[in-house]
């Protein structure tokens, strides 16, 4: 490409049906946070286009491990130990390489440690809930952690979270950035769930609820579950003299 | 022979997005709730070096619901060129960025104010898909508790007036009065931007 063009990137374009809709009243909160108007639409321009990239250099040696990251020397943290794995990719089934995940939750008696939860269940002094790592060439992840556990929350008269691990994801773009939540096989909450529930498509719900990976398991030691990211692909730009590909 | 129906073109959707909820601080700036020993600093606070080429400004504001109460829980990454216009990014190819400046910031809100605020630097301008050149911005996302997909928008600068007045994205806005509400106020390096989510001052929210 030559130095003097604009290159031009763009990303498929969000499918806004898959996405939760901003105003889904049965999760009260988004009622006043929703915008009413529409969005407005323009081509991605390098402002989309470009993003942060994140060096391995940043990246502690625990900070993928979160039974150990904020426990005291020798403990570890209480609950049922999984290691969740998979890989980032975009909507063209392409590894996406070298981008940072962030994840957080609560522990195993579904406590966040954040001074805005008043849940009755206690802290458990060696468990903080956070934790990063940056995808492979391969695009692949994993860290270690305990289950965390289902927490109730004021939005109906007696609702509860599913268990879940959220997720915060870059891509290359900024356009690409992502927060999503992690569920896990079997949870009877899942489909109980308001915040579950502002996503219509039942094969969208699937695709956030991570598989039990028996193959991925540590023996003796922890479960593993799977859990695959996909970020939204991006447009070959077939007629700019880029015989390459991208 | 009989039709078939055709698999999906590519093999793969979007992960849906889900709301961050009230404690993305413990996985996005844990120092800032409390979280300390795990990571030696919080992401994304520092953008600028005594080294980082550029007008430094600030920028501070609010981010209000429907009903005009400010979110404490809100938090909002920025993202922007350096003072030439180019991007501290690989996907950046039409030169080198400073690399004394990130470009990119994360900043939880006050947990009382609601208040957010960065130190960075004007931007430079950077070409629309036609090469047009767009007028000084600063891309913003907005995740929070009650937000099911972050909420992309952008910041202008009111002291920039004839760029803002050729820029190619705000021709796209059919009511004219809604450029407003990506403008921030003030000048001399200090800026101040509110948003509005809802209601009658609402901020244009971008499908980018």
């Amino acid at each position: 490409m030559k130095s003097n063009q604009t290159p031009i990137a763009n990303f498929f374009p969000r499918d806004r049906s898959w996405h939760p809709k901003a105003y889904t009243p049965d999760y009260k909160t988004s009622v006043l946070r929703s915008p009413s108007r529409a969005l407005i639409a323009f081509g991605n321009s390098l402002s989309e286009t470009t993003g942060p990239a994140f060096g391995h250099d940043m990246i502690g040696p625990l900070d993928n491990d979160l039974v150990l990251n904020f426990a005291s020397p020798g403990m570890s943290a209480i609950g049922e130990r999984v290691i969740v794995h998979g890989r980032v990719l975009d909507e063209r089934g392409q590894p996406v390489p070298n981008v940072l995940i962030e994840f957080w939750q609560a522990n195993a008696g579904g406590r966040y440690r954040h001074k805005k939860d008043g849940y009755l269940a206690p802290l458990d002094p060696n468990f903080g809930g956070c934790g990063r790592t940056l995808s492979g060439d391969d695009g692949a992840f994993a860290f270690r952690t305990i289950r965390p556990g289902p927490y109730p929350w004021p939005n109906g008269p007696n609702d509860w979270r599913p268990a879940h691990i959220h997720f915060s994801v870059f891509g290359h773009g900024f356009a690409q950035r992502l927060i999503t939540q992690m569920y896990f096989e079997g949870d009877p909450l899942i489909p109980r769930c308001p915040i579950v529930r502002t996503i219509n498509d039942p094969k969208a719900i699937d695709q956030l609820t991570a598989r039990l990976d028996m193959n991925a398991s540590a023996p003796m030691d922890a479960l593993a579950y799977r859990f695959d990211i996909v970020l939204r692909g991006s447009r070959s730009t077939l007629f700019e003299n880029r015989l390459e590909g991208n | 022979m009989t039709n078939v129906t055709p698999g999906p073109l590519y093999p793969f959707k979007e992960s849906p997005s889900q709301t961050a909820g009230p404690y993305v601080h413990i996985g996005l700036t844990p120092n800032f709730c409390g979280i300390e020993g795990v990571y030696d600093q919080d992401l994304g606070i520092a953008m600028v070096s005594d080294k980082t080429r550029g007008e430094r400004i600030t920028v501070e504001g609010r981010v209000f619901d429907g009903a005009g109460t400010p979110l404490k829980d809100v938090l909002v990454e920025i993202w922007q060129a350096d003072t030439d216009g180019l991007y501290n990014s690989p996907a950046e190819q039409r030169g080198t960025a400073d690399p004394a400046f990130t470009g990119w910031g994360r900043c939880a809100a006050d947990q009382t104010t609601g208040h957010f605020r960065f130190e960075t630097i004007k931007p430079g301008r950077v070409p629309f898909t036609d090469g047009r050149l767009q007028a000084p911005h600063i891309n913003i996302w907005i995740v929070a508790r009650g937000i099911n997909l972050g909420l992309n928008t952008r910041i202008y600068f009111e002291d920039e007036a004839d760029a803002n007045a050729a820029d190619p994205v705000f021709e796209r806005f059919e009511h004219k009065d809604r450029v407003a509400t990506l403008i921030a106020r003030g000048g001399n390096g200090k800026y101040s931007h509110d948003i509005h989510l809802q209601g009658p001052q609402e901020t244009v929210f971008f499908d980018i």
